[in-house]
């Protein structure tokens, strides 16, 4: 099954503004008395897809807990950038302890809340890529395994950023870190395996696993609500553009985002109990080209001295995912038209 | 009501009867007892409402811990050793958050080499982090400790460690009087936080905090263990008086009227030290002996006042600072600066070696006859040291040390006791 989104004649897009929609399916940020858990004022910087995924997940799971809320942060940039006291921009219960037990110490919340008969009370954990796939892991993998109440958001900017761009397990290959420099015969990051989070947060059984974007906020949102109507351990995998750490425009989030969907890089999906129920199928198949050429962090595979070679091991890396997750919808051309009026029935 | 009943056992139930609310549990020997005794407790339905998590690590532990209590649940582990060493950052965190959790730290040596047995080195790695550290000298102490540091831990929004000596008190079976439910109940109210995770009243928790203000930050713990410093005897006082019996304080004096020289030490080796005391004792040497049972916040006054007519001080310590010496005597040498009197430092009972009455009466004569030098290590066999030193002079690659050591030994059994 794949989840395809419903396109609009009025707009010939994918694009749909709320004012087009019935009450129930317009967006949580579009509704005027939604929360404002991350608020104005804090200091990620200009273009930061963590801020922008962060505020998005946390006001919809504010809405599917009729505010009933409480997150616990890692260490990192989110943390960072958000409470240097007194100006913190959280609206909501929020704890901070170190950088690798958020997801233990979202336990012992959702714990505390369990004994004191407070079920109605939802935890939320999060963290960066570091905070969850390196020095976190022991802990989520736990909170996993126990089947803990939490839903653990992993905001994935592919490094520690918050240290000043630095590798981390979730770094792709080739891309240039302070720790994986775009010099030598093999420049940037190594090819390796791979720490697929959401892959593993599924072999745990796990009752929900979804990958998101901050491309498709709406399905961002639909999938933290989903995530919020079950029980038990829950994990969101958020891709979020770093233009610091990417060297890309800050103007560019959303297509960076975008364009890692599209080529499939980033495969974008929901598994229960360990199975993949949903994908989110390519609309325009691109190039890796694409996504890689528009950011610093790949720039040593291009320009003077280009690295064809590399980036061919990259679109194999695309290739696989999407032959493993059948990115691809049976009548790619369909998905080509923007303009064709007949696909509200897709 | 006395029982005769094993020391972890007896601290299990003590704990239950605090009504623990998350209990987060991974095992280290030899703290082990105690959580599976309190996890059976929970699945028994006996200790109720409680949430029992069996964690990954340690370090989990005391993260869940921290999550619980910030969320306003009285939390409770207990670890040893390496169990310690490894969630030291959420225990350093624990504390620099305020949170009223109480752990019992089964004192146990730190490897390498590893080693199971009894000393005090993992509560010295931990001695600045901002938990109160009350020591036990006998069961009956640790438990009624746990009573009086749920107490305290919560009045003043600061964590407490009730530390036992591993196997030595935790593996013991003796007779004691486990505090009762009803009179637990009257001298601990229920956990009011002071700050609390709660949606109806959001607060941030564990904010960023610069130069501006992180030194009121540490320097109002450091006020709030003087607070603790006020509190412990008066905790003490109240606790006798609703369960009559003396547990608790900040130092226990014995024999000290008139005496020239005067033992320091914490934990169960203040028991042995009495018995030597009083063999000396009738062997016409005016020797006493100071118990420290608050280590943190250290009680500098009542340790100087207990300590005011010695002319020798001779601090017996199972931990030390490589590389320089004393721990505890560096804190008793503070406190007494302004004293008239020598100090000699005692290493003794590393890794569990026994300390026998034997061995501290023959210290105590020679501390009274100031034969000791200013550090001391009790009973320790130098013959094997220099075949080592030996070894290692004579060839670059001498292996490793430990296991070189152990080979000179024979049957390391042999050597216990």
């Amino acid at each position: 099954m794949t989840a395809q989104p419903v396109r609009f004649y009025q707009v010939g897009s994918f694009a749909v503004g709320n004012r087009l929609l019935p009450d129930d399916d317009r967006t949580v940020q579009s509704d005027p008395t939604r929360s404002n858990s991350l608020d104005s004022g804090h200091r990620a910087c200009q273009g930061c897809g963590e801020a922008l995924g962060a505020r998005y997940a946390i006001d919809a799971a504010m809405r599917a807990s009729q505010g009933q809320l409480v997150a616990v942060n890692a260490t990192g940039c989110l943390e960072v950038f958000s409470t240097p006291y007194p100006e913190t921009s959280w609206r909501i219960p929020w704890l901070h302890s170190v950088f690798g037990n958020a997801p233990a110490v979202a336990t012992g919340v959702a714990a505390a809340m369990k004994v004191k008969g407070r079920s109605d009370v939802r935890v939320i954990g999060q963290a960066g890529d570091g905070g969850t796939v390196d020095i976190g892991f022991g802990c989520l993998s736990g909170m996993f395994e126990r089947n803990d109440d939490v839903l653990f958001i992993c905001y994935d900017n592919e490094a520690y950023m918050n240290t000043g761009v630095q590798r981390s397990g979730a770094t792709p290959p080739a891309a240039r870190t302070a720790t994986t420099e775009a010099v030598g015969p093999e420049p940037g990051n190594a090819f390796g395996q791979g720490k697929d989070l959401p892959r593993l947060a599924m072999a745990h059984d796990i009752p929900y696993v979804a990958t998101a974007t901050v491309a498709d906020l709406r399905d961002l949102e639909a999938k933290v609500e989903r995530a919020m109507g079950q029980r038990g351990a829950r994990y969101l995998h958020i891709l979020v553009p770093c233009p610091l750490g990417w060297g890309s425009a800050p103007g560019d989030t959303i297509k960076v985002a975008r364009l890692a969907k599209e080529t499939g890089l980033f495969p974008v999906f929901e598994a229960e109990n360990g199975t993949v129920t949903t994908v989110s199928p390519i609309r325009h198949r691109t190039p890796v080209e694409a996504y890689l050429s528009i950011q610093r962090r790949y720039a040593h595979l291009f320009g003077e001295n280009p690295r064809p070679d590399i980036v061919a091991r990259i679109q194999a890396i695309a290739d696989r995912n999407i032959a493993t997750y059948g990115l691809l919808v049976d009548d790619e051309s369909d998905n080509h038209d923007p303009k064709d009026p007949e696909g509200v029935t897709a | 009501m006395l029982r005769q009943i094993e020391g972890s056992r007896a601290v299990a139930e003590t704990v239950a009867h605090c009504r623990p609310e998350v209990v987060c549990a991974y095992p280290i020997s030899p703290q082990t007892h105690i959580i599976e005794a309190v996890g059976a407790m929970v699945k028994a339905g006996t200790l109720s409402p409680c949430e029992f998590v069996n964690v990954e690590s340690e370090f989990a532990a005391m993260s869940v811990a921290i999550g619980a209590s910030a969320a306003g649940a009285r939390s409770y582990t207990a670890t040893s050793s390496q169990g310690l060493l490894f969630m030291i950052e959420a225990v350093y965190n624990a504390a620099g958050l305020g949170l009223p959790i109480v752990m019992t730290l089964a004192n146990r040596a730190i490897g390498a080499p590893i080693n199971i047995w009894n000393d005090h080195s993992d509560a010295m790695a931990v001695r600045d982090s901002g938990w109160v550290q009350l020591f036990a000298e006998t069961n009956q102490e640790a438990a009624d400790l746990h009573v009086q540091a749920f107490r305290l831990a919560e009045e003043l929004s600061v964590p407490v460690m009730v530390c036992m000596d591993g196997f030595i008190l935790t593996h013991a079976f003796e007779g004691l009087d486990v505090p009762e439910q009803s009179d637990v109940d009257a001298f601990l109210p229920p956990y009011e936080p002071r700050q609390v995770l709660d949606p109806d009243d959001p607060v941030s928790i564990g904010a960023m905090v610069g130069p501006e203000a992180f030194e009121e930050v540490r320097y109002l713990a450091h006020l709030r263990q003087l607070d603790a410093l006020a509190r412990i005897p008066t905790l003490a006082a109240e606790f006798s008086e609703a369960f009559g019996r003396q547990s608790g304080g900040l130092v226990s004096p014995y024999r000290t009227e008139d005496a020239e020289t005067i033992v320091v030490a914490l934990g169960s080796v203040l028991g042995t030290i009495k018995d030597a005391v009083d063999v000396r004792r009738d062997a016409g040497d005016r020797v006493g002996v100071v118990g420290i049972t608050s280590f943190r916040p250290f009680p500098r006054d009542a340790v100087r006042e207990a300590l005011s007519g010695a002319r020798r001080i001779v601090v017996v310590e199972k931990a030390f600072s490589i590389g320089f010496g004393g721990v505890l005597s560096t804190d008793v040498a503070m406190a007494t600066h302004d004293a008239d009197c020598s100090l000699r430092t005692v290493v003794a009972g590393l890794g569990g070696r026994a300390i026998t009455r034997r061995s501290l009466e023959e210290l105590l004569a020679a501390a009274s006859r100031d034969e000791l030098d200013t550090l001391t290590f009790l009973d320790l066999d130098h013959g094997i040291i220099e075949r080592e030193r030996a070894r290692m002079t004579a060839t670059r690659r001498s292996g490793p040390s430990a296991e070189n050591i152990l080979r000179d030994l024979g049957t390391v059994a042999s050597r216990i006791g």
